[in-house]
């Protein structure tokens, strides 16, 4: 019996791409939609709040978690933390921020952040906890105080830890984002969002580009995370 | 334009704090007023028994109640009815539809005309009645059935706080001019490029906005409530237009908002299965929903919370459709 293989979506695809270097009426008729220039314009923006969102999560949840994973304490915390963000769906979070804050770049970029942080907060407590304790000893041994063993023991150990959390973060903001423009952010969602106006082209246009964004940020973030890790360690056979 | 982005999610949540607000106002269990008299009761035919039908609708509240209506009077008719009320944005539908994942959806001519016939929204007949015969006509060359129409016509509406608009002293969308520049007006994401919407409102009213903020259309009342927007885009058969006094729309009176009455479609091969009692029910059970009746059914489910289902159940009862 002959299988009809369901090759269709190859054409969607190609279509797609032309959505996304052509542009081309839109189908409710009017203006010109697709095309390079939209297409960089909402990426920007699609960037700029995830970049924000990353940003600000990084500048909260490291320096917590570093203290948290110095002083030792607080493990029920960072972990209820990151508990309670994992729990919670992102969407769900994002549409009680837009339904009490309201809408709007800052509002989407709040939001954003407190999806961003518990990864970034338990993975830099845990980064920081699983430092061997010898090493700190020895560190204090020299004379070192405790600003310093935080800066130059604890957090150079912990940094793989942490960059995998940011990793983590970042891709989900990433893929979050996308709900933005339900909240007054054009990103690349928009083409997912409004497809009577895109078409279908432009709807996959856009998932195949939020897919891409989210590789490319992945793929950086593993780099820096894989750079991340000191000398010491990466010639030790620790990893 | 007409249909909900973020799925239930994000309406569940956002309509939640409304919800809390309206509870604490007391909870008045308003009847339907449907007014219809002479309404005959839906009868069992035997001859329908065994035949499936399965009823879809869009995804957004209005749509969920109309599906429910001709879901549950078809099942009273007799035919064993299954639901598929869910279904997304109207190209979503039709697609559902074609391929025979659902056998009949409740479409508005307007939507039906621009987003799958290719009319232009300028070109759609300022005639309703002329509207649905273009659109029927369409229907019928894709295969497809469009029965009569329900009563009620629903379009999207430029809507401010009442306050505001006497302050400004406008009636129509005209009257804007020349105020528009120092005005945010909010819509839905789609709404940006759409000549049924802002483009239609820059070209044919030569209106600028201060900016046009794209937002969830769950929320097209909360960002007027909290000050964020002067003008936002709402819907004719809006619950809140019947249970606020607040909130006015503008006369469109250039027409850049096609109306559109709804249409229950069919594909071919489910009507002729399905016979002349799925016309005969469905026109039935649709003379009742003029626009008041439609924003009070809209109400209770997205101002009392009641359960779409209910809603059309208590519709049907209360109509006399079924006992």
């Amino acid at each position: 019996m002959m299988v009809d293989l369901p090759l269709g979506f190859l054409s969607d695809f190609s279509e797609a791409f032309d959505f996304i270097f052509n542009t081309r009426e839109a189908q409710t008729g009017g203006v010109q939609v697709g095309g390079p220039a939209e297409v960089l314009e909402f990426t920007w923006e699609h960037v700029k709040v995830s970049g924000a969102a990353i940003g600000v999560a990084c500048a909260v949840a490291i320096p917590a978690g570093l203290a948290l994973g110095h002083a030792g304490k607080g493990e029920l915390l960072a972990i209820s933390i990151s508990n309670i963000g994992r729990a919670v769906p992102s969407l769900a979070l994002i549409a009680f921020f837009v339904a009490y804050l309201g809408v709007g770049f800052t509002n989407v970029t709040l939001a954003l952040v407190l999806l961003a942080i518990p990864p970034i907060l338990t993975n830099t407590y845990v980064g920081v906890r699983q430092v061997d304790r010898d090493v700190i000893d020895a560190g204090r041994g020299m004379g070192l105080n405790p600003q310093q063993v935080v800066r130059r023991i604890e957090l150079p150990l912990a940094l793989p830890s942490i960059f995998g959390g940011i990793r983590t973060s970042a891709v989900n903001v990433v893929a979050t984002a996308t709900i933005a423009p339900l909240a007054g952010v054009l990103t690349l969602g928009d083409y997912i969002l409004s497809a009577n106006v895109y078409g279908q082209d432009g709807r996959l246009a856009g998932a195949i580009l939020v897919a891409l964004l989210a590789l490319c940020v992945e793929a950086a973030f593993a780099g820096l995370q894989r750079l991340s890790v000191p000398r010491g360690l990466a010639l030790g056979d620790h990893i | 334009m007409r249909r909900g982005h973020l799925p239930a999610l994000l309406a569940a949540v956002a309509a939640l704090a409304c919800a809390v607000l309206l509870a604490a106002c007391g909870d008045d269990d308003s009847s339907t007023d449907t007014g219809s008299t002479g309404a005959k009761v839906i009868e069992r035919n035997a001859d329908n028994a065994g035949k499936q039908l399965t009823v879809g609708s869009k995804n957004f509240t209005e749509q969920f109640i109309l599906g429910e209506i001709y879901a549950q009077a078809l099942q009273a008719a007799g035919y064993e009815v299954k639901k598929d009320l869910n279904l997304g944005s109207e190209q979503i539908a039709l697609r559902a539809l074609k391929g025979g994942d659902v056998d009949a959806y409740p479409e508005y001519t307007s939507t039906a005309l621009t987003s799958f016939f290719d009319v232009q929204p300028q070109d759609i007949p300022k005639d309703a009645q002329q509207a649905v015969e273009d659109s029927q006509a369409q229907f019928e060359q894709e295969g497809l059935v469009a029965y009569e129409p329900t009563p009620f016509t629903s379009a999207n509406a430029v809507g401010m706080l009442k306050e505001k608009a006497d302050e400004l002293g406008v009636t129509t969308v005209s009257d804007l001019e020349g105020k528009s520049q120092d005005l945010t007006l909010y819509g839905s994401p789609e709404c940006r490029q759409r000549l049924d919407c802002l483009v239609g409102l820059q070209q044919d009213y030569g209106l600028r906005f201060q900016k046009f903020t794209p937002v969830d259309i769950g929320l097209r009342y909360d960002v007027l409530d909290k000050g964020q927007a002067d003008l936002s885009i709402i819907f004719t058969t809006d619950a809140q237009l019947s249970t606020r006094d607040d909130v006015v729309t503008l006369e469109d009176d250039k027409q850049v908002f096609p109306p559109g009455n709804v249409t229950f479609v069919a594909s071919k091969a489910a009507a002729d299965q399905a016979g002349a009692g799925l016309k005969e029910t469905v026109e039935l059970v649709q003379q009742g929903l003029s626009e008041r009746v439609m924003q009070e059914l809209n109400a209770r489910v997205d101002v009392d919370r009641e359960e779409p289902r209910a809603v059309a159940r208590a519709y049907l009862r209360e109509s006399g459709y079924i006992e």
